[in-house]
C-alpha cells in the first residue's frame, strides 16, 4: 500500500507568521484540469487590516537597514528558491499546466530576478539620486527614499509575476502587503515560506489570498498606505475605482500593466514609482 | 543712557563689568574656554545672509539727513601712519571740530583717533571741545610686545591726555586657546586706562570665524572693556557687516544677561555714507536705538567723513557735490 | 537727544507697470476674448480692482488645448531641442530684462512685499528657466529618455504667482511639451504680462496658453480628454479631486501641495540664525508658503530663550505696503484667506493656546494680518495640524530627538522640515529621519532651480526642480 502524503495548508503570510483568515474561510483552488489542488484561505479586510499594520511596524526597521544589509537579505531569498526550485516547477506544472521546459524557464527567471534586484540596493541612490549645484554656499544633495507601506495587486504568473513586482519594492526599502493571484495562490504561500526563512524580517512582505476585488478595495482606502500597485488589476472599472480610492491620502499609483512581459528585463519603474526624493540643504561655512 | 551729542563719555563704572560676577567663569582656562565655547554657535551663511538682508534697507529723506549727522557724530576720525606729522594731526583735530567750516550746523565728530606720540598735540588742537582724544595702543597694530612695555604704552597714551583707549588683544594667545591670558591682559589695561575709556580691538581678520568674533567680544566684555572693536585697519578684511552684526549682538546679548552696556567700533573699510547707513541700520536693528549714540556706537575711519559731508550737502543743496570742496585731511 | 531712527517710507514706483483695465485669454500666440463672465482682481493692500479678466468657459478651454496640440504635433515636439532651449534662453533673458516690471506688478496683484518679489521671486523665475533651457538639447542623459507627453494642463496658486508659472511652464517646454496654464484667480497679471513675453520672444503660438478663470476653468483643464499631463500646486483638498478625477486615464500628474512643516530648534543650535530661520520660514511671504515652517519645535531647554529672541526680532518687522522697499511681510492675498487665518486664530486662543502678535500698526485699507506666535500648542491643536497658509506660527517643545521626529513627523503631511543644530551627526540623523521632501538644515525655505521640491504622503507627488523635474514632462525610458 502506497504511503498516505501529508498535505500541506495554505495560509496567509503576515508579519512573519502564517495565520488562518480570521475570518476562518477558504476557497478551492483547482489546477489548470480542474482537479481539486488544495484549498487557501480567502482573506477578509480584516486580514488585509491586519497586514498593513505588519507593514507598517516593519518599515522603519526594514527601511532604516543598511542597503548592503537589504541586498544580501533579497540575495537569500534568491539562494533559498533555488535551492527548493524542484518544488516550485511541480506546483508551476500543476497549477498552471505548463510543461517542465516552461515552468524551469520561469523559476530560473524568478531567482534571475531575486538577484538582479538584490543588486540595485545600493545602487539605485547613486542612479537616482544626486547632488544640485545651487546657486549659494549651500551643501545640497537629493536621494531617494522608500514611500512606506505598498499594497500591491499580484499578476498572473504565480511565482515571476508575484517576485517582479514585490521584490522591486522591498530592495529599496518599502513594506508590502499583496494580494496574490485569485487563480494560483498557492505558489505565493510557498514563496512565503522562502522569505520566512531568508531572514527576510516578519511583516516586510505580507501575502493575502482571496478575492482581488474583495480585499482590494480595502487596500486601496486604507488610509495608512502610501501607495498601490495595480499591476495585477485586468478589469478595468476595478481599477479605476481602486485609483480613485487611492486619492484620498494621495496614494502613489502604479496602474495596471496588462500587456507585461515578464521574462524582460526590468527598468527601474518599478523601483522609482515608489520612491520619494529627499533633498537636504545645508549652509556651507567655516 | 542719551546724552547730548557734544559729551560722549559716561563714567566708566556705569557699563564695566569689574562686579566679580565672573569669577566661576575666569577661575581658570578650562573654566573660561568651556563658557566661550558654550556660547551658541554662529552659522555663517546665516549670519551673512541676515547683514546683506539689513543692508537692503532703503533709508530716505529725513531719516536719512538724520542718520548722516549721527554718523558724523559716531566718527573717530582716524590717522595712524608712520608719516603723520603734528601739522597733519593738528588739521585732522581741527577738522573733527568743524568738519564743514562752511557750515555751522554740521556737528563735530566723536574723537580723533592716533598714535599715543600725537595724543598732546590732538588735545591741545581739541581743547575742551568735546571731541575725544583716543590713542591706539599696545604695541598697536600687532600687539606683540611684553605686557609691561604694553601698559607703558598706555600709560604714556593715559598720562599725555587721551580720553580713549584703542588696545589689540593678543591674536596668537586667542587662536592658541590661551583665553585667561587674553582676559588677564585686557583687564590689566583696563586697570591702567584709569579714567579713559577702553576699547578691545579684536582684528577680527585674523581671528577668522564668526564663532572667534563672538568668543572675544564676550571675553573683552567680561574683562572690562567699554567698547569692542573690530580692526586695527591695517589688515584686511577690516569691518565688515556680518562682522559688526555678531558684535552688535553679544552687546546686546550682554546687557541682557548684566545690565550693563558696551559699545561697539567697526573701523576700517567704511567709506561711502552708504555703508555707514547700513551700519546704522543694523545699530537699530540688532541691538537697539539705545546704541544709536556716540557713547555706544563709533565708526573708525578716515575717508568716510568726507564722504558724509559730501551727502549732507546733497541733501540741503539738492544737488550732487564733489571731493574738491572738502578738505583732504 | 538721539531722535529714533525712523525709517521713512521707500516706495517703489508703481509707474513702471501699465496695467490694462481688462484682459482676454492668452490662446495660440494671441490675445483673445473669452466667451465666459469676467472677473475683477484686485490690490489686496488697497483693494482697488486692478483690472477684469477674462473667465476661461469650456469652450476656452477647448479652444487653448486644441491650440497646444496643434503646436505641439506641427512645430515643438518635432523642432531641435537645441532649438527649442534658444526660446527658453530667450525668455530667461527677458524676464530679466523686464524684472523690475514683473517685481512691481506681482507685489501690487499678490500683496507680497516688493523686497521679495524682486530679491527673490523674479531672479529665481529667470534662473529656473535658464536651467531648464539648457536642458533642452541635453535630455538623452536625464534617465528619463527623451520623449514629451504632449499637451500639459497646468494650474497654479496665487502664493508665487510668477515662479509657479516658471516652475511648470520651463521644463514642460525643455522636454517639448506644450502648455496650458490657469494662473490663479486673485493674481493673474504677471501670468498675463508673461504671455506678452512669450509674443516678445517669439514663441511658435500655442506652445503656450493662458486661461485665466477660478475652479471651473482649472476643472475643464483637468478633465479636457486631450491633456496628457496634469501638474497642479495649491490645496490638499483640490488635489485630491484631481488625482480621483484622472483615475484610469492615461494622465501623468503632478501634485505639490499642502504642508505643515516641523522646524526643529535643537539647544545647541546658532540661536540668532535659528531665530532668522524661524522668521523667514513663518513670516517669508506672510506665511503663503506651503513649506512655511508653520510648526516651531523647539527644545525645553531652550524654549525661554528662543521665545524672547523670536519675539524681540518680531518686533522689528515692518508691515505694510508692499511697494515699500522697507516692507517685511505684506497683505494677505484675499478677503477669503484672512477669514481664514483669522478663523484659525481664534480656533487656536479658543483651544487655549496663547496667542502673541507682533505690535504694528496694520494699514485701514486691504487684507492686513500682524505676524503672531502660538505657545502652549499641543500636537492635538487644530492650529498645530491644519495648513493656516498665513503669517501664524505655533510652538511646540520637546526634549530628546526622539520626540521631535515623532512630533514632526505625526501629520499627515510631509514637504518641507527644519533642523537647527550645529552637532554634524544629529543633522544628518534627523534628515534621515524626517519624513518630507526637503529638509532643511540651519536654514530654511531656500529654493533653487537645481533643487527638486516636492512632498511625500498627502503633500503630494513628483518633483519639480532640478533633473527630477523632467520626469514629470518625459515619458520615462521604461514606463
Amino acid at each position: 500500500m502506497s504511503r498516505i502524503d501529508v498535505r500541506k495548508t495554505y495560509k496567509l503570510y503576515i508579519g512573519g507568521q502564517f495565520p488562518r483568515s480570521e475570518s476562518g474561510r477558504s476557497y478551492v483552488v483547482n489546477d489548470a484540469k480542474g482537479r481539486l489542488l488544495a484549498n487557501a484561505a480567502q482573506a477578509s479586510r480584516k486580514d488585509a487590516r491586519d497586514a498593513v499594520v505588519a507593514a507598517r511596524a516593519a518599515f522603519g526597521g526594514w527601511s532604516g537597514k543598511t542597503a548592503y544589509n537589504r541586498a544580501q537579505v533579497v540575495y537569500r531569498i534568491a539562494e533559498v528558491l533555488e535551492g527548493r526550485r524542484e518544488q516550485f516547477e511541480a506546483e508551476l506544472r500543476a497549477a498552471e499546466g505548463i510543461s517542465t521546459a516552461k515552468a524551469r524557464t520561469y523559476v530560473d527567471a524568478a531567482i534571475d530576478r531575486l538577484v538582479w534586484y538584490a543588486g540595485w540596493a545600493d545602487k539605485i541612490t547613486q542612479v537616482v539620486g544626486n547632488a544640485n549645484p545651487v546657486a549659494g554656499p549651500y551643501f545640497n544633495l537629493s536621494t531617494p527614499e522608500p514611500s512606506g507601506v505598498i499594497a500591491v495587486v499580484a499578476p498572473r504568473g504565480a511565482l515571476l509575476g508575484l517576485v517582479s513586482v514585490v521584490a522591486p519594492l522591498i530592495i529599496t526599502g518599502n513594506t508590502v502587503v499583496v494580494i496574490a493571484s485569485e487563480d494560483n495562490p498557492l505558489t505565493a504561500i510557498t514563496l512565503g515560506e522562502v522569505m520566512a526563512t531568508s531572514d527576510l524580517p516578519g511583516g516586510v512582505v505580507n501575502v493575502l489570498t482571496g478575492s482581488q476585488a474583495e480585499i482590494a478595495p480595502w487596500l486601496a482606502s486604507h488610509m495608512d498606505v502610501n501607495g498601490i500597485d495595480l499591476t495585477g488589476v485586468e478589469d478595468v472599472a476595478l481599477a479605476t475605482e481602486l485609483e480613485a480610492a487611492g486619492a484620498d491620502n494621495l496614494k502613489r499609483v502604479r496602474r495596471p500593466a496588462p500587456d507585461t512581459d515578464w521574462l524582460a528585463e526590468p527598468g527601474l519603474d518599478r523601483m522609482t514609482r515608489f520612491l520619494e526624493t529627499k533633498t537636504v540643504w545645508h549652509p556651507i561655512g567655516v | 543712557m542719551t546724552p547730548t551729542p557734544s559729551s560722549t563719555a559716561s563714567a566708566p563704572a556705569e557699563h564695566a563689568a569689574t562686579d566679580g560676577s565672573f569669577d566661576d567663569i575666569v577661575r581658570s582656562d578650562s573654566s573660561l574656554r568651556r563658557f566661550l565655547h558654550g556660547l551658541p554657535g554662529v552659522d555663517q551663511v546665516g549670519c551673512e545672509a541676515r547683514a546683506a538682508g539689513l543692508g537692503t534697507r532703503s533709508i530716505k529723506t529725513t531719516s536719512k539727513a538724520f542718520a548722516i549727522d549721527l554718523a558724523i557724530r559716531m566718527v573717530d576720525l582716524t590717522t595712524l601712519e608712520g608719516q603723520d606729522t603734528h601739522g597733519k594731526v593738528r588739521a585732522l583735530a581741527s577738522k573733527a571740530m568743524r568738519p564743514d567750516p562752511a557750515d555751522p550746523t554740521c556737528p563735530a565728530t566723536a574723537a580723533v583717533c592716533v598714535y599715543p606720540d600725537m595724543v598732546a598735540t590732538a588735545k591741545q588742537t581739541l581743547g575742551d571741545s568735546g571731541v575725544h582724544v583716543a590713542a591706539v595702543a599696545t604695541a598697536f597694530p600687532s600687539g606683540r610686545a611684553a605686557m609691561d612695555i604694553k601698559l607703558a604704552d598706555v600709560q604714556d597714551a593715559v598720562e599725555a591726555g587721551a580720553d580713549e583707549i584703542d588696545m589689540v588683544i593678543d591674536r596668537g594667545a586667542f587662536l592658541s586657546g590661551r583665553y585667561l591670558e587674553v582676559f588677564e591682559e585686557i583687564a590689566q589695561v583696563r586697570e591702567a586706562c584709569g579714567d579713559a575709556h577702553l576699547k578691545v580691538i579684536f582684528e577680527t581678520g585674523e581671528l577668522q570665524t564668526y564663532d572667534n568674533v563672538r568668543r572675544a567680544s564676550w571675553l573683552a566684555m567680561m574683562a572690562g572693556g567699554h567698547f569692542i572693536k573690530t580692526s586695527t585697519g591695517k589688515v584686511q578684511p577690516a569691518a565688515t557687516l556680518p562682522v559688526t552684526l555678531i558684535m552688535l549682538e553679544a552687546v546686546r546679548d550682554f546687557r541682557e544677561q548684566t545690565g550693563q552696556m558696551v559699545g561697539v567700533k567697526p573701523a576700517g573699510g567704511i567709506k561711502t555714507t552708504k555703508d555707514a547707513i547700513k551700519y546704522l541700520v543694523m545699530v537699530n536693528e540688532i541691538a537697539g536705538p539705545d546704541w544709536l549714540d556716540p557713547d555706544w556706537f563709533r565708526f573708525g575711519a578716515s575717508t568716510l567723513l568726507n564722504d558724509l559731508l559730501m551727502q549732507r550737502t546733497k541733501m540741503t543743496t539738492g544737488r550732487y557735490s564733489g571731493p574738491d570742496y572738502f578738505t583732504l585731511d | 537727544m538721539s531722535t529714533v531712527f525712523e525709517y521713512a517710507p521707500a516706495p517703489e514706483s508703481r509707474a513702471i507697470v501699465d496695467i490694462k483695465p481688462s484682459y482676454g485669454l492668452f490662446i495660440d500666440g494671441e490675445f483673445v476674448d473669452g466667451t465666459g463672465k469676467a472677473f475683477k482682481t484686485v490690490n489686496p493692500a488697497t483693494e482697488e480692482v486692478l483690472a477684469e479678466v477674462a473667465e476661461a468657459s469650456d469652450a476656452d478651454v477647448d479652444a487653448a488645448v486644441k491650440a497646444a496640440r496643434r503646436a505641439y504635433t506641427r512645430v515643438w515636439s518635432r523642432m531641435s531641442g537645441s532649438e527649442r532651449a534658444k526660446y527658453l534662453y530667450r525668455i530667461a533673458r527677458i524676464i530679466q530684462e523686464r524684472g523690475r516690471e514683473l517685481a512691481v506688478l506681482e507685489s501690487i496683484d499678490n500683496g507680497k512685499p516688493i523686497k521679495e518679489s524682486r530679491d527673490v521671486d523674479i531672479p529665481v523665475v529667470a534662473a529656473h528657466f535658464f536651467y531648464y533651457a539648457g536642458w533642452a538639447d541635453k535630455l538623452k542623459y536625464s534617465g528619463y529618455g527623451e520623449t514629451p507627453l504632449g499637451v500639459a494642463g497646468q494650474v497654479i496658486p496665487w502664493n508665487f504667482p510668477l515662479l509657479m508659472l516658471a516652475w511648470k511652464i520651463a521644463p514642460a517646454l525643455a522636454c517639448g511639451n506644450t502648455v496650458v496654464l490657469k494662473p490663479a484667480e486673485t493674481t493673474p497679471l504677471t501670468a498675463l504680462l508673461f504671455a506678452e513675453i512669450c509674443q516678445q520672444a517669439d514663441l511658435p503660438p500655442g506652445v503656450v496658453n493662458i486661461v485665466t478663470g477660478a475652479g471651473d476653468t482649472g476643472r475643464a483643464i483637468v478633465s479636457h480628454p486631450d491633456v496628457d499631463k496634469v501638474a497642479f500646486t495649491g490645496s490638499t483638498d483640490v488635489g485630491k479631486a484631481i488625482a480621483r478625477a484622472v483615475a484610469g486615464s492615461n494622465k501623468k500628474v503632478t501634485l505639490e501641495l499642502g504642508g505643515k512643516a516641523a522646524n526643529i530648534v535643537f539647544d545647541d543650535a546658532p540661536l540668532d540664525q535659528a531665530v532668522e530661520g524661524i522668521v523667514n520660514g513663518i513670516f517669508f511671504n506672510q506665511g503663503h508658503v506651503c513649506c512655511a515652517g508653520s510648526r516651531l519645535l523647539v527644545q525645553e531647554s531652550v524654549a525661554d530663550e528662543v521665545m524672547e529672541r523670536l519675539k524681540r526680532r518680531m518686533a522689528t518687522l515692518r508691515v505694510g505696503d508692499p511697494l515699500d522697499k522697507n516692507t517685511d511681510v505684506g497683505a494677505i492675498n484675499s478677503a477669503e484667506q484672512l477669514a481664514k487665518i483669522r478663523e484659525l486664530s481664534d480656533i487656536g486662543e479658543a483651544e487655549g493656546a496663547e496667542r502673541w502678535s507682533a505690535p504694528c500698526e496694520l494699514p485701514s485699507n486691504g487684507y492686513w494680518f500682524a505676524p503672531t506666535v502660538f505657545t502652549g500648542v499641543s500636537q492635538a491643536h487644530r492650529i498645530a495640524r491644519e495648513e493656516i497658509f498665513g503669517p501664524v506660527l505655533s510652538v511646540l517643545t520637546f526634549r530628546t530627538p526622539s520626540e521631535a521626529v515623532e512630533k514632526a513627523n505625526n501629520t499627515p503631511f510631509g514637504l518641507s522640515a527644519g533642523v537647527w543644530t550645529d552637532k554634524g551627526s544629529r543633522i544628518l540623523s534627523m534628515a534621515n529621519r524626517l519624513r518630507a521632501g526637503v529638509v532643511w538644515a540651519n536654514t530654511f525655505n531656500k529654493f533653487d532651480p537645481t533643487s527638486p521640491f516636492g512632498g511625500y504622503k498627502e503633500s503630494g507627488y513628483g518633483r519639480e526642480g532640478g533633473r527630477h523635474g523632467l520626469e514629470a514632462y518625459l515619458k520615462g525610458e521604461d514606463s
